[in-house]
């Protein structure tokens, strides 16, 4: 670390981040990027430098190749960038981080959290099971290094789901079937939403290329399904699934899932800051103004960490926070603010036009978010079923802290990551309660583990 | 099963379970593991259940190994190096009490 | 007053109120547990799970007798509770090393439980164990630690499953169990009392506050003085890690499913339980000190907890003389003296009276030290 302060220290150098580093930097502001990947790009532009051949570059998409754009100047910006490392504590004006290379504390006037979205928990029968991963994880692996699973099955909703399928088919790579969960009855609840997603007709036409494409290609596609179950015992055997009407199986080794993304809240539900429950994107996010400031005044969060917004306005709002940053610790006059804020308030505005009916017609079947199978696993961590959830309540269990107290649930390495949502949705499902009065776990301090070397500065 | 598309240009060796395997150099360790066909990372603590990675992206903690030595390691968020050396992380951590301590003061 | 208003109202589900209410229930009493809701300062769930006798009650053999005592009877009381609710308390009891790292520590420590004993009545044998012989008997200590004392008497439990099954017992013996019903005050009324809580009003005959830190002002509506203070305490949790601590320590326990749990900090930080660098540093360095296999373990979690101090750090066990039937319990060792509360306070509670064996830990103490 070259200095002990900076003005602003960023966390994750997805496309929010890196904006809003490029930003700040622009303007003179001393700026830290820590991030856990080796290479800029966060997920959604996970190792977009890496170099590949046209083929695999066709393949992954000009949407990708696009994160470059962003990627290259962060690089070339000589930003103060900590790839590979954690940032595991965070106070007021202070955090302590760790890598390979070593570790310390950091003095920032302003923490900026861009650690962005995963997807969301999809607790069904034998989803712990080796050969089940996350769609997303499928492409991380398209990503990294052209890696794919032959005769997969993919089960889920949502553009990323569809747009993978998609990648395969466009890599020759055969696809087993792709199980759609999107709920037929969301169509009503999106309906009122078409009016902005025609105001965005490029995302609107590549989402119908993308399903159309997948219904055109052979590859066997089943929509309405409501209930899905993996099969095997030490590995994937096969799916079973109901669409309502009939039973079906298939025998596979591999199954991808997805049911969208969630904000990735672990830093900033330790942080403390205030966060609130989102009924259209099924979510906890924190509670942020335009500009991404929370309720801790030295904690501003940026992209899909403060609710889902994907990789455009994600960028919009890093730099929209930047200049927010920069603002509050006078490096920018008022005028100079509105000037620099109002055009890219105005422009993710517009990108956002299509979110709420995404948003609608892609919300997940309640079951699929807190499943009614008692024994399903909800935390694979501690492997607690959904059984002890209705168990812990009929005891008078007050909520997911002392059911975290009672079952483990939360408690393992993941810290609650992988259970949480659940947890919170099934209090909700079996109580009748908000999930705004059920609460989430009390998150604390390491906001990922971190050896006690680490914390002892050994 | 998992399988590259397009052959790598430089590997490196490391060892999985014992195993001598070539991977691209740099790869992404989890990425490789799967790539190279491996069918179990890690066996949970709780159950004895197998589990391979899940998340790819550092959140689910079910790519632990045991690597160089080191218990629960993400896979997924480390690179390979020759000469790695991988093994199954088998329930709880395994810290040895000699090297601790020679490591120590 | 309603005819069916119970026997008492127990106020406080955490482990105190709970293993009172449990043992009044058990007793045939009918009974309410008035507890509050998810998010609390609740230092049953930041609890670290030692049963300790050793060092316990120095200049208080009362409160020694009393600790021993209480520690000798875990084993039946975690038999009945698990017979009660099918739950294993993780109940164990190798004994445990009270570590030193220095040789003033260790020559004060010494000093200190030679004191005790001469003045405890009940029994606790104790071994005195310079550095060498520590490493004969605890495998993995590392060279700072200069010496430690050892009781065989010291045990341990999961203090969260304690509360899980003390909670359920107390339903399933007929008792009440009320969360998100936080007292707010109370007032003598007819032959008992009313009570106000933030779920609406209720009523019982005889009041138990075992509210924790909560007790300071609810105790005072019934003129009773316990001056509880927060104390924080910082604690890590390790991974779970192949068993390598047979043993129990001062300050660094092995749970059952395999995780360390590590803290010893003891601060005024008024009602914050949160969690400091400095703290969390010195605990992360102390533990590596005493095991340095501890050094590349994972923390997966922390925490501040508040523990309920009296001046004296002596629990208060004190009944009205404003308010006949409102009984206070203050108590920082919920754990290791949950068998005394379920039992033997039990006893006296429905007998009416706190005293006799159980006067020298009347808060009236600390009146008198204010004259």
């Amino acid at each position: 670390m070259k200095d002990a302060h900076v003005n602003l220290a960023i966390i994750g150098a997805g496309p929010a981040g890196m904006s809003a580093a490029l930003r700040a930097k622009q303007f003179g502001l001393s700026v830290a990027v820590f991030d856990e990947q080796p290479t800029p790009g966060g997920q959604i532009y996970r190792d977009v430098m890496r170099s590949r051949s046209q083929k695999l570059q066709h393949v992954l998409g000009a949407d990708y190749a696009a994160g470059k754009n962003i990627a290259q100047p962060f690089l070339d910006a000589g930003i103060d960038y900590y790839p590979g490392s954690t940032v595991w504590r965070v106070a007021p004006g202070e955090l302590s981080w760790t890598s390979k290379s070593g570790s310390g504390e950091l003095l920032a006037d302003r923490i900026l959290a861009a650690t962005g979205a995963m997807e969301r928990p999809f607790p069904i029968g034998g989803w712990t099971l080796p050969g089940v991963m996350t769609a997303g994880a499928a492409q991380i692996l398209l990503k990294l290094d052209g890696v794919v699973a032959d005769d997969a099955v993919f089960i889920g909703c949502g553009p990323l789901l569809y747009l993978i399928v998609n990648q395969y088919l466009e890599a020759g790579v055969k696809v087993r079937a792709l199980l759609d969960t999107a709920p037929g009855t969301n169509w009503f609840r999106a309906a009122k939403h078409v009016a902005g997603a025609l105001c965005s007709p490029s995302y609107l036409m590549k989402g119908l290329k993308l399903l159309s494409n997948i219904q055109s290609s052979g590859v066997p596609y089943y929509s309405g399904v409501e209930s899905v179950r993996i099969m095997g015992t030490t590995k994937v055997a096969g799916v079973h699934w109901n669409d309502g009407r009939r039973d079906f199986s298939l025998e596979c080794e591999n199954v991808f899932l997805h049911q969208g993304i969630i904000p990735n809240i672990n830093l900033t539900m330790a942080a403390r800051c205030d966060h609130h429950w989102d009924d259209l994107q099924a979510c906890f996010r924190p509670v942020v103004d335009p500009f991404g400031r929370t309720s801790c005044d030295w904690l501003v969060c940026a992209g899909d960490g403060a609710g889902i917004v994907g990789a455009r306005s994600a960028a919009l709002s890093g730099e929209i926070a930047a200049l927010a940053i920069m603002h509050d610790l006078g490096f920018l006059k008022a005028a100079d603010f509105r000037r620099e804020t109002v055009p890219l308030l105005r422009l993710r505005r517009k990108d956002q036009r299509i979110r709420p009916f995404l948003d609608a017609r892609y919300l997940p079947l309640a079951r699929f978010r807190s499943p009614t199978d008692p024994q399903v696993t909800i935390c694979r961590c501690e492997e607690v079923r959904r059984e002890e959830i209705s168990r812990a309540l009929s005891e008078g269990c007050p909520g997911p802290n002392q059911f975290k107290s009672f079952t483990r649930a939360g408690m393992g390495p993941c810290q609650g990551r992988m259970c949480g949502n659940t947890v919170v949705e099934s209090f909700c499902a079996d109580t009748g309660s908000s999930p705004d009065a059920v609460g989430y776990y009390r998150l604390r301090m390491p906001v990922k583990p971190v050896t006690i070397a680490e914390i002892g500065g050994l | 099963m998992f399988r590259k598309l397009e052959p790598s240009t430089r590997e490196v060796s490391i060892l999985v379970s014992g195993q001598r395997v070539e991977v691209p150099a740099n790869a992404n360790l989890a990425c490789a593991l799967l790539a190279a066909g491996v069918q179990l990372t890690r066996v949970s603590p709780v159950s004895g259940a197998p589990r391979l990675p899940y998340c790819m992206m550092g959140v689910c903690f079910d790519c632990l190994a045991t690597i160089d030595g080191i218990p629960n390691r993400q896979t997924c968020l480390e690179s390979v190096r020759e000469g790695m050396i991988v093994e199954i992380q088998d329930g709880k951590a395994q810290y040895m009490h000699e090297a601790s301590l020679g490591d120590y003061e | 007053m309603d005819p069916k208003s119970p026997d008492f109202v127990v106020v406080g589900g955490g482990t105190v109120g709970a293993a009172i209410a449990y043992g009044l229930a058990r007793n045939g009493l009918s009974v309410m547990l008035l507890d509050e809701g998810d998010i609390a300062h609740r230092a049953a769930r930041g609890n670290f799970g030692n049963i300790w006798v050793q060092g316990k009650g120095h200049n208080n053999p009362a409160y020694a007798d009393l600790t021993r005592a209480a520690a000798n009877s875990w084993a039946s009381y975690a038999n009945e509770l698990q017979a009660e609710t099918e739950i294993d308390l993780h109940f164990r009891r190798p004994g445990a090393f009270y570590l030193c790292f220095t040789h003033e520590d260790f020559q004060k420590r010494t000093a200190m439980m030679r004191a005790i004993d001469r003045a405890a009545s009940v029994s606790s044998p104790f071994e005195i164990l310079d550095g060498s012989e520590l490493r004969k008997r605890l495998a993995g200590v590392g060279p700072s630690i200069v010496g430690a004392t050892f009781s065989p008497d010291d045990g341990t439990a999961n203090p969260l499953h304690l509360l899980r099954a003390l909670i359920l017992a107390f339903q399933r013996r007929g008792g009440a169990y009320r969360p998100r019903c936080k007292l707010l005050s109370f007032r003598p009324e007819g032959m008992g009392y009313t009570l106000e809580t933030t779920d609406g009003v209720t009523a019982g005959s005889r009041i138990v506050l075992a509210a924790g830190l909560a007790n300071k002002e609810l105790a005072a509506i019934a003129g009773i003085n316990a001056p509880v203070r927060p104390v924080r305490g910082q604690v890590l949790v390790t991974e779970k890690l192949a068993p390598f601590l047979d043993y129990g320590t001062n300050f660094i326990r092995q749970t059952v499913e395999g995780g360390c749990i590590i803290g010893e900090s003891s601060e005024e930080a008024g009602f914050d339980d949160g969690t400091t660098l400095p703290i969390l540093r010195e605990t992360a360095r102390r533990a590596a000190q005493a095991f340095p296999i501890l050094k590349h373990a994972r923390v997966v979690r922390s925490w501040g907890a508040l523990r309920i101090m009296t001046p004296d750090g002596i629990p208060v066990y004190e009944e009205s003389s404003q308010l006949p039937g409102v009984y206070a319990v203050s108590v920082h060792s919920g754990v290791t003296l949950a068998p005394f509360h379920s039992s033997a306070l039990v006893e006296k509670l429905i007998q009416g009276r706190l005293g006799g064996d159980l006067a020298p830990f009347s808060s009236r103490r600390f009146n008198v030290q204010k004259a």
